[in-house]
């Protein structure tokens, strides 16, 4: 490992960060390496939380009394920093929501029944979150517009050749695809998949729930039209997620909810809308959330994204080489370009049974299908087990990890 | 390294995980049904022969960890002889069993080696799916789910 090339990363720091890591588990140390289903959150997080509620809380957008005052602004401070994060033109470009799933229901339903038309599809992969393949299945249900799939090769990556030849016909209207798998940990040409999609008339939507965590993303490098990510795989809260869109596609795009926050007028014989992104946030939103993603993007900003990304390089190496080397153990995809999500299998072994067995060891993975059925399908399985990495992972833990499992497969054998 | 694992997986559960004695579909069947735990992706498939007013035989295909392959197969024999009403107050037992881990009863006797899972929450609906399916069969329901 060449240390010097790689940026400064405090990993014992950055643990000091995370108060739940100091919990036992049955009397040993928690291994937590299930982050790509939730992360852990540091203590500026849960502090800004607490802080809102303690001093500084009351609705937003509508009193004009100190308090709501106040927090209007702390929590409208989020909308900024998301829009840096993603580097996006405007703030007006962030729209924000419960969680990526939200966001995904959000355009397939107002995207969805509005600007495509029957007679048009949608083109997904094969190795989607059920987040990101459901709501165009209700879509294609509800409208007529055609579901694709376009399909992965043996090694998890997107079959680009295939993909393309799915757009040929010129039907394909919006693209919906991860950014990053959640089952694989595959990274997808996210460029490519955008410049062909642009060729061919569509728009393009990227899920990018688990990438966000681990990489920079720059929205209009991208030249991506929506992005979805949520608040809580990113070192925030629960209950608050995002979506970009470029503003011509909010502009053109109904509300879906209606209600308080999202009107410019209200009378029995119409209403009118507010701006753009407030029309499609009816409702209280979640504010203390919004006070709490704010303080993990701050956080996760500090540290910066070239040594996070450094980071889950080296974990994520030195966990394919420990894994690989466990007699029975296989490895699900072996795409080139990949991040910190590993699923594996373990000969005579089911995955719930492998992780009730680590968890007897203090280690938390997942096991199951990971909200991705289809894709087991297309793999072959029924469930792998998946070790995933955070900013707080260590090398040590992946190490007991693999020591571990090959106790596992002798428990099974 | 898991010595205190002993209690719930006995040397019958790995055992009849790894190798049901009744993981097969029936050639001939009155009743079927599917379990199903939305959550895991577990997957059972139940098939019920009748001899009168008494359950026959019982098979079943499942997908799914040692703890529901096992459970499947412990049921399967269990039942063997029962009428419906037998079965339905073993059901009882059973899943009291699975989520208290009192298993005293005498009917619970070759079934007492499921006991251990009421120590871990999130493996319950494991041993409990398979009987699941089964009352779905006995009722003539097709399917059934475990949330």
């Amino acid at each position: 490992m060449n240390a010097i090339s790689k940026p400064a990363f405090d990993v014992a720091r950055i643990r000091a960060d995370f108060p739940i890591l100091a919990e036992k588990i049955r009397g040993k140390d928690l291994v937590f390496l299930d982050s790509a289903a939730s992360a852990q959150k540091p203590r500026v997080v849960i502090d800004a939380m607490v802080h809102a509620m303690e001093h500084q809380y009351a609705n937003v957008h509508r009193g004009l009394h100190w308090m709501s005052e106040r927090t209007t602004e702390a929590y409208e401070d989020v909308r900024d920093s998301i829009a840096r994060l993603l580097n996006a033109p405007d703030r007006s470009n962030i729209v924000i929501t419960a969680n990526s799933t939200a966001s995904f229901n959000l355009v397939a339903q107002s995207y969805g029944r509005s600007v495509l038309k029957p007679g048009q599809a949608v083109l997904i992969s094969q190795m989607e979150h059920h987040a990101n393949l459901v709501p165009w299945q209700m879509l294609r249900d509800a409208s007529g517009v055609e579901l694709r799939i376009a399909p992965i090769t043996d090694a998890g990556e997107l079959d680009m050749a295939a993909y393309e030849a799915l757009l040929a016909d010129g039907k394909v209207g919006l693209v919906s695809v991860t950014h990053m798998s959640n089952v694989l940990g595959t990274y997808t040409p996210a460029e490519r998949i955008i410049q062909i999609a642009h060729a061919h008339g569509a728009r393009v939507m990227l899920d990018a729930s688990q990438s966000v965590v681990h990489r920079r993303i720059d929205v209009q490098a991208l030249d991506v039209d929506f992005l979805a990510f949520t608040g809580h795989k990113l070192y925030g809260p629960t209950g608050i997620g995002v979506l970009y869109a470029k503003r011509e596609l909010l502009e053109a795009m109904p509300p879906v909810n209606g209600g308080g926050d999202m009107i410019s007028s209200v009378s029995y014989e119409r209403s009118t809308w507010a701006q753009v992104p407030h029309k499609f946030e009816a409702g209280t939103p979640a504010i203390l959330e919004g006070i709490g993603l704010n303080a993990a993007i701050k956080y996760v900003e500090a540290i910066g994204f070239d040594a996070i990304a450094a980071h889950e390089a080296t974990l994520t190496e030195h966990a394919l080489a420990r894994l690989s080397a466990i007699e029975g153990l296989t490895i699900i995809g072996h795409p080139q370009d990949r991040g910190g999500v590993i699923s594996f299998t373990l000969k005579g072994a089911h995955a719930h049974d492998v992780a009730t067995l680590l968890d007897r060891q203090g280690i938390a993975v997942r096991a199951g299908h990971h909200c991705a059925e289809p894709l087991m399908h297309r793999l072959g399985l029924e469930s792998t087990a998946r070790a995933s990495f955070g900013l707080y992972t260590t090398m040590a833990e992946i190490d007991a990890l693999a020591d571990t499992l090959d106790q596992v497969r002798v428990f099974f054998k | 390294m898991f010595e205190d694992l002993r209690d719930l997986y006995q040397q019958v559960i790995l055992d009849r995980g790894r190798k049901p004695h009744h993981g097969r579909r029936l050639e001939v069947f009155d009743a079927e049904a599917r379990g199903d735990n939305p959550m895991c992706g577990d997957r059972v498939q139940v098939f019920v022969r009748r001899d009168g007013e008494a359950v026959a035989e019982v098979g079943f295909e499942a997908r799914g960890c040692a703890i529901s392959i096992a459970s499947a197969d412990l049921m399967a024999e269990a039942v063997i002889g029962k009428t419906a009403d037998e079965i339905a107050e073993l059901t009882t037992a059973f899943t009291g069993m699975a989520r208290t881990g009192n298993g005293g009863a005498p009917q619970l006797a070759t079934l007492r080696p499921l006991a251990g899972v009421h120590e871990y929450p999130s493996r319950i609906k494991c041993a409990t799916l398979p009987w699941m399916a089964l009352k779905a069969a006995m009722a003539g329901k097709g399917n059934a789910s475990s949330e």
